[in-house]
């Protein structure tokens, strides 16, 4: 049942705010241990659901929040040893707003540590499984929020993305998922991971179900001041939009079904339409690049609070310099210890203008080519990774291969631009495709428009993964 | 690029980590393989080309300088390791007492 759907269900009275959620609960129950997609789950979720204004928009809708987002009343790891135990004392303002308007937040769901990966693999509590055959990861960062909306165990849930971390997972598990622009969702209450690039969004099972969290979420916000206050864009038809199709997207090493679906994608749109345009983005294969310095070196600032002084718990030491770096060396794990090396080494003296200096100015061309690309066309058509979900373990050692898989979503991050995970199709071992739309800052409402056009005429999105 | 164990010690101790003579080697040889990739930005003339600080347009806003309330202190205590009297408390700065 879609969220629009459930919605009105629940105003008319057809379905109770309690049993919802108690049903949410019971598929928890029943599918997580074989998933692991949740870290915490509020068993008294039903109980509060039961309390809930039946006037509000979101009235009694039961939802999930990536356990890097801070919920009062429930723990907050961030997927990580460092935060075991930790209780935060306030609630990040997009879980706020969407509490406000009515929505329960059933718990908190899995994530690669600190948000710093792409298949959960680097979660400190152990790896999610791919519903839709559990061998394979669910992508990440937000891999926990993918898996729980793609096996129906909640009908929407709260991802953040950095480079790529919920349009990936999106993609990996066939459901749909809004990256929003730079800004347009606060993210006080998100433990900060590379601060220009982190946005908090939306997964869900298609654009439909995304669009009343995503509007209730957006908005200026005192506590963050990088949000912005914006106008409301209304969808527009597809009939006219100019569609640019990058060549630098469809490149050798990617997955030749992959590149099949969303060539059948764009022809959909073509025919719902849509002009489709060819463009040119030159400086993608710089992304890459670009992105594995400022993250790290954000991430080097941004994690330096972890410090066994301020939150649970800390490591012994004689000293303050020992419990430091006992802490903070036993309690991160490989992944986000390597990114602070990385990051701390481009910020070190000497380095500073060769690493992150020329990645600053290497950013501005990126931001420069969406610029150009957005004169000529309005939204932006092209694979989210080269491939489909891979095998648990089978990036093992190598975490180049591993950064390699976010090569198609870290350009939007770094422009600040929105972008909008759709599922495309499948491939020959039936795992999902995803395509994503970007667009000019603050575009949300085209993207969804377009994503909603394209879902009305197909039925990719209403897939379900079999159980056992 | 290769970086020596020495160049990988002295990044662990700005960053504060204690990493293990296995973890000081794995770290030395993938720090190296990534700043190979990374060293491919270098390729680019940049000349002329502004930094970008930020994808948020605009100067950053400015608010009254007034005082507001804070989270109640007890609530920020609650997840120290090791307070007192209101405080969060840590070993000694710059080492043991001497005897």
């Amino acid at each position: 049942m879609s969220i629009p759907t459930l919605l009105k269900e629940l105003q008319d009275g057809k379905t109770s705010s309690r049993a919802l959620t108690e049903t949410c609960l019971a598929r928890v129950e029943a599918l997580d241990s074989s998933l692991h997609a949740f870290l915490h789950v509020d068993k008294f979720a039903p109980e509060r659901a039961s309390q809930v204004d039946a006037s509000l928009p979101l009235r009694a809708l039961p939802i999930a929040v990536k356990d890097i987002l801070m919920v009062e009343g429930m723990p907050a790891t961030c997927g990580s040893k460092i935060l075991e135990g930790f209780m935060p004392p306030f609630t990040a303002t997009a879980v706020k707003k969407l509490q406000d308007a009515g929505a329960i937040v059933i718990g908190k769901t899995n994530t690669d540590e600190f948000a710093m990966g792409s298949s959960t693999e680097n979660s400190a509590y152990g790896v999610t499984h791919n519903p839709w055959n559990l061998d394979r990861v669910p992508g990440g960062s937000s891999g926990g929020s993918a898996a729980a909306v793609a096996a129906g165990m909640i009908p929407a849930a709260l991802g953040t993305d950095t480079g790529g971390s919920i349009r990936q997972p999106a993609s990996f598990c066939g459901i749909s998922g809004i990256k929003p622009t730079y800004g347009r969702v606060s993210r006080y209450g998100l433990a900060a991971y590379g601060s220009s690039l982190d946005s908090v969004g939306v997964l869900a099972r298609s654009v439909a179900d995304l669009v009343p969290l995503f509007e209730i979420m957006s908005g200026k916000d005192p506590l963050d001041a990088t949000s912005v206050e914006t106008e409301y864009i209304p969808p527009r038809q597809i009939r006219g939009t100019r569609i640019g199709i990058p060549a630098e997207y469809f490149i050798k090493g990617i997955q030749a079904e992959v590149a099949r679906a969303v060539q059948e994608a764009i022809e959909t749109l073509k025919k719902l339409g849509a002009e489709i345009i060819p463009i040119n983005l030159p400086h993608t294969e710089y992304a890459l690049p670009v992105y594995y310095i400022l993250a790290p070196a954000e991430a080097s600032a941004n994690l330096a609070r972890y410090d066994g002084i301020r939150y649970t718990p800390r490591e012994d030491g004689k000293t303050l310099q020992e419990v430091y770096r006992q802490t903070r060396g036993k309690r991160f794990g490989e992944e986000v210890k390597r990114r602070i090396m990385l990051g701390t080494y481009a910020l070190s003296a000497g380095y500073y203008d060769a690493y992150y200096g020329q990645a600053q100015k290497v950013r501005t061309l990126i931001r420069q080519d969406f610029d150009e690309a957005f004169k000529k066309v309005d939204a932006i058509a092209a694979p989210i990774a080269p491939t489909t979900a891979f095998e648990i373990g089978s990036h093992g050692d190598d975490p180049l291969a591993m950064y390699l898989e976010d090569i198609f979503t870290l350009p939007a991050n770094l422009a600040g631009i929105p972008g909008l995970a759709l599922p495309v199709g499948f491939d020959g071992d039936k795992m999902p495709i995803g395509m994503q739309l970007m667009g000019a800052p603050f575009s949300e409402a085209l993207l969804f428009g377009i994503g909603n056009a394209y879902q009305k005429a197909t039925d990719w999105h209403e897939m379900k993964p079999k159980e056992k | 690029m290769s970086l020596t164990i020495k160049e990988v010690e002295h990044i662990a101790k700005l960053a504060h980590l204690e990493l293990s003579a296995e973890e000081k080697t794995r770290y030395r040889e993938q720090l190296s393989d990534i700043l190979d990739h990374i060293a491919k930005l270098s390729e680019l003339d940049t000349s002329g080309i502004s930094p970008m600080a930020s994808a948020v347009e605009g100067a950053s806003p400015l608010r009254a300088d007034e005082a507001r309330t804070s989270l109640p202190r007890e609530k920020l205590l609650q997840n120290a390791p090791d307070a007192e009297k209101g405080q969060f408390k840590v070993p000694s700065v710059f080492g043991e007492k001497r005897k």
